[in-house]
């Protein structure tokens, strides 16, 4: 039995990597999108932001900093998650307009600006300092590039090769030997499974070496998050490619799944704000939650349980998908 | 002792019955060929009899006991049409598949047996026709089957190739193995085959070995004549014999007694000129039988 399951597994791994072109595609692509935001998103705006907490009552005296132009002041309700964003350089200043204090961090040249800006108009402001490393575009966005990147290897890696292996007769040639349905999938599975692997740890300690991207949360948990995302996406490749032998129907099924989680699930700009009927689709895919529960992780320092829902998600989903499509699974789907 | 016994096999797809009660017997080490039109029901009976396919009803006996899971290890299959898992060398198709089995025979001797170590590391994509054919044999060795299925092996073929892989298939035989042949190429049958099996319509139409079939079928030679070298022919011939028949641009004059026929051509003033003596084949067989030419 393990001999059958792992000469398959040899056999689709190799035939992976002789496959040059998408070998290399798979790698090289997700550089060229990071590449690009890299340079897009490199330095965008140059207006000041202020975040800013007190009562309504405090406005009524507002600090003389406000009638300076090019400055955009975010009202806050909440202190720590104001001092979080600051942390993270998403503001430049923060300001406590009740106890006159403020707040500036300390690696931020912008915040160093705002201080100068705020003591020249209003100097009996009381200085607090923290520190912390800006999250910029690149790090936001890396979860959300290796979590496409992972939908579309898995979902087009499994589902496809198996129709064409179908469809061309390969799958028959192998129902008359002793090979079995099981030893079958689960090698085709796991080859994938540690092809993806691979490619998320060159995508994600590339883009670490190349861009010093962030990551305040676990290694673990992250890594953890994108293998589980993984399998679900395998199983639902799976589960489209269980009983079809028409390649033009299964690349088309592929892209009504992969397109919209391209679009919608979060992988280039955060759900927040985004319309209620929106959000409610995007979370019914399961790139939403992979994307989601792994940036929490690497950007905001998240624990991998205090992201229970997401997983909880995408774990039902693999059992459902992964059980009905090995129900359905047909080697040669003549029906005979 | 019979290596494969069928009885009674019956395959229907909705209304459509394929394979309508087909019995045969199969001994161990003979060649036996499966003959039929296209539709004859040749493939769904292979298919069965390879697990690939349910019989609606009947029984498939293997080495005496009742087809179970495991036949598979015991048979050999090449497929007419099957592609190979891509970016795989020869040689790791030959392991790839070798691994699948308990037990499997030594790949070099099989590379040389199929003449395939000239290119032994190459893609398999990359062979010719008759290149891939022997590697499509000797994935159907790999296991040292005692059952062996070519389903139209040298379809496509050039006359060298063919020849090299009948030799191939004597190489085999002569090693014990029972061979399961379906063609469409009767020359290929007559050479080949020690007992043959030919279907349509999903029956069992004739069944013995070419030879016996041959003789049961034709009492003697057949007599070919020009058809334009004869006018008003038919009415000539009526009166010479019954025993003839239309093909292409001859007339063909079954008969046991070439001589009495020749002189009685002669009297009838029919022209010699053209005239061919010849034996009849398979192919005259089969189209004796089903009514159809054979399409290769």
């Amino acid at each position: 039995m393990f001999k059958r399951y792992f000469a398959v597994f040899t056999a689709r791994n190799r035939e992976f990597f002789r496959d040059r072109s998408s070998f290399i595609w798979n790698i090289f692509f997700p550089f060229l999108l990071l590449f690009l935001f890299a340079f897009i998103f490199g330095n965008s705006q140059d207006m000041f932001k202020v975040g800013v907490l007190g009562d309504e009552d405090a406005y009524l005296s507002k600090p003389q900093i406000f009638e300076l132009r090019h400055i955009q002041f975010i009202p806050y309700e909440d202190q720590d998650s104001a001092v979080k964003k600051l942390q993270q350089h998403q503001i430049d200043m923060l300001l406590q307009l009740d106890k006159r204090v403020y707040w500036v961090n300390r690696s931020s040249p912008k915040g160093y600006m705002t201080e100068q800006l705020l003591m020249s108009k209003d100097s009996e402001y009381q200085r607090r300092e923290v520190d912390g490393r800006a999250v910029r575009y690149i790090d936001f966005v890396l979860p959300g590039i290796l979590g496409m990147n992972i939908m579309f290897s898995c979902l087009f890696g499994v589902g496809y090769i198996i129709v064409r292996y179908r469809k061309n007769g390969v799958l028959k040639r192998l129902k008359a030997t002793p090979l079995n349905a099981v030893e079958f999938l689960s090698a085709h599975i796991s080859s994938r499974l540690i092809i993806v692997v691979c490619v998320m740890f060159i995508l994600f300690f590339g883009a670490h070496w190349i861009f010093d991207t962030l990551m305040f949360g676990s290694y673990l948990s992250f890594f953890a998050v994108l293998i589980l995302g993984a399998m679900t996406m395998i199983s639902m490749s799976l589960l489209i490619a269980c009983r079809t032998r028409s390649e033009e129907l299964t690349g088309g099924l592929l892209n009504v799944a992969s397109w919209p989680m391209m679009a919608l699930s979060g992988v280039w700009f955060s759900l927040e704000g985004a319309p209620e009927a929106l959000q409610t689709f995007a979370y019914m895919l399961p790139l939403t939650h992979i994307v989601e529960a792994s940036r929490a992780i690497s950007i905001e320092g998240a624990t991998f349980f205090s992201q229970a829902d997401h997983l909880i998600f995408l774990t039902v989903m693999l059992v459902l998908f992964s059980g009905i499509g090995a129900w359905l699974f047909s080697w040669d789907s003549d029906h005979r | 002792m019979n290596i494969l016994s069928v009885k009674n096999l019956v395959k229907s797809f909705r209304d459509v019955i394929a394979v309508d009660h087909i019995s045969f017997d199969v001994p161990e080490g003979i060649c036996l060929g499966l003959l039929g039109p296209n539709g004859a029901g040749k493939t769904t009976t292979i298919e069965m009899l390879e697990g690939l396919v349910k019989p609606s009803s009947g029984e498939i006996l293997y080495f005496g006991e009742l087809a179970a899971t495991d036949v598979s290890q015991h048979v050999g299959i090449q497929f007419q049409h099957t592609s190979l898992p891509d970016h795989m060398t020869v040689k790791e198709t030959l392991k790839l598949f070798a691994s699948f089995y308990t037990e499997s025979v030594d790949l070099d001797e099989l590379i040389k047996l199929c003449a395939l170590e000239d290119f032994a590391n190459r893609d398999a994509r990359r062979l010719s026709g008759g290149q891939r054919q022997r590697l499509l044999l000797a994935l159907a060795l790999v296991n040292d089957p005692r059952v062996v299925f070519l389903d139209e092996p040298t379809t496509g073929l050039d006359p060298q190739a063919r020849r090299n892989f009948w030799d191939l298939v004597q190489k085999i035989k002569a090693k014990g193995k029972t061979v399961l042949l379906t063609t469409h190429y009767m020359d290929e049958a007559q050479y080949l085959c020690d007992e043959l099996l030919i279907i349509d319509k999903g029956k069992v139409v004739e069944t013995g070995s070419p030879d016996t079939i041959l003789s049961r079928h034709f009492d003697g030679v057949l007599i070919q004549l020009p058809k334009d070298s004869i006018t008003d022919v038919s009415h000539k011939l009526d009166e010479l014999t019954k025993n003839y028949s239309e093909t292409g641009s001859k007339f063909e004059i079954l008969t046991s007694e070439v001589d009495a026929t020749l002189s009685e051509l002669m009297r009838l003033g029919i022209p010699l000129q053209g005239l061919q003596v010849r034996a009849p084949t398979l192919e005259d067989l089969f189209l004796k039988l089903t009514g159809h030419q054979l399409r290769a």
